[in-house]
């Protein structure tokens, strides 16, 4: 008998579907790239608004009137809620894309992320002195 | 009498087995014991054929990488006692590679990307040793410190789902270690080791999930080193559509 015959194996588990559900750091991470159906089906509902607009008063109106349905306020608190959800994740993800340095220092993560929330807070005052003074 | 905790611990053994089980274990719990030493014990008093890797006990050489409840940890600096609340301890072999036996997993294809991506300095000009050293200052070194601490113990691989999904993406260790040898002034292969990065098995292949930079012992951050990178393929190819190579 040939003893050093190899006993090698290896086994390979197999992913499951359900891999997401594993730990919670995973299902934040598909809870994250899931918002973005909200976003998607939200900027196509600000484009389709865009397009009436261009179609004259009437269709504007329309689709305004069709804003100030039961269903379509609970889809806009839904995708308000996945939008901030959406931007606070990646706000935290930022300072992973960008690498200041101070000298030899590298820059701290919490000025970074802090600056994505004073941007946003500055460009919504900007917005809403457009849509007031407008 | 010193506590007793029960630790699960997923065998596999090739000559015998045809797929992994779990075998329960009763160790004596001390506060100051880590789970490499709990393996000792079980290996010591309890059952000697259970196999499991380790050399250094103090976190640098990166061989007693296992999942510890379902998350890559270095078994010499993960302790029992912050486990008590959790009630148990089940310990399996690293994710996403092939198990050898037990707690012993195969990262040949992890050493095959590593070994890839050149992780050594190439200079721009081959230097004579009369010639002297090459020089590089604090603000240099500090570009890329923080990725060449990666102690290759395969974590960031058992955390990456993408790496699991698609076994041919280079993953988190092999690129932070590229961008490592990429960003030292003393090294003239970055345009080289970009071909790699561009690849869709390059950056390309991630998706950004971060918990390879959340398991890492040595704070490396795989993730950012990619991320990084993705800017640095994107800003290649346009530089290539408008100055072709050849």
């Amino acid at each position: 008998m040939d003893i050093s015959q190899s006993k090698r194996k290896p086994y390979v588990r197999q992913v499951k579907k359900s891999w997401w559900l594993r730990n919670s750091f995973y299902t934040g991470y598909m809870l994250r790239e899931g918002t973005c159906l909200f976003v998607g089906a939200y900027t196509v509902i600000l484009l389709c608004g865009l397009l009436r607009l261009s179609q004259g008063p009437e269709a504007f109106a329309g689709w305004l009137h069709a804003l100030h349905s039961p269903l379509a306020i609970l889809f806009h608190l839904v995708a308000l809620v996945a939008c901030l959800f959406h931007a606070k994740t990646w706000f935290s993800l930022a300072p992973k894309a960008v690498r200041l340095f101070k000298g030899a220092e590298l820059m701290p993560e919490k000025p970074i992320i802090m600056a994505q929330y004073i941007g946003l807070a500055a460009v919504s005052v900007i917005v809403l002195l457009i849509a007031i003074l407008a | 009498m010193a506590e007793i905790m029960e630790i699960e611990v997923l065998r596999y053994r090739p000559e015998e087995d045809n797929e992994p089980w779990t075998q329960r274990y009763q160790v004596p719990f001390t506060h100051e014991m880590s789970i490499l030493e709990a393996l000792t014990y079980i290996k010591d008093h309890l059952d000697s054929t259970l196999s499991y890797r380790w050399s250094c006990r103090m976190a640098i050489c990166g061989s007693c990488g296992m999942m510890v409840n379902g998350k890559p940890k270095l078994g010499c600096k993960t302790f029992l006692r912050d486990y008590v609340s959790a009630g148990k301890i089940k310990l399996e072999p690293l994710a996403n590679f092939p198990i050898e036996r037990d707690l012993v997993v195969d990262m040949s294809d992890f050493m095959q990307k590593l070994e890839k991506i050149k992780p050594y300095i190439i200079p721009k000009e081959e230097k004579d040793l009369c010639d002297g050293e090459y020089i590089q200052t604090p603000k240099q070194l500090a570009q890329y410190k923080q990725f060449s601490q990666c102690i290759n113990c395969g974590l960031c691989y058992a955390a990456c789902p993408q790496y699991a999904l698609k076994p041919e993406f280079l993953g988190p260790a092999a690129l932070a270690l590229l961008y490592r040898y990429n960003e030292d002034s003393r090294d003239g292969a970055k345009a080289e080791r970009m071909k790699l990065v561009n690849q869709e098995s390059g950056v390309w292949s991630c998706t950004f999930v971060g918990f390879c930079s959340e398991v890492c012992p040595k704070g490396v951050d795989p993730a950012a080193a990619i991320q990084l990178y993705k800017a640095e393929s994107a800003k290649d190819y346009v530089i290539a559509m408008f100055k072709p190579e050849d």
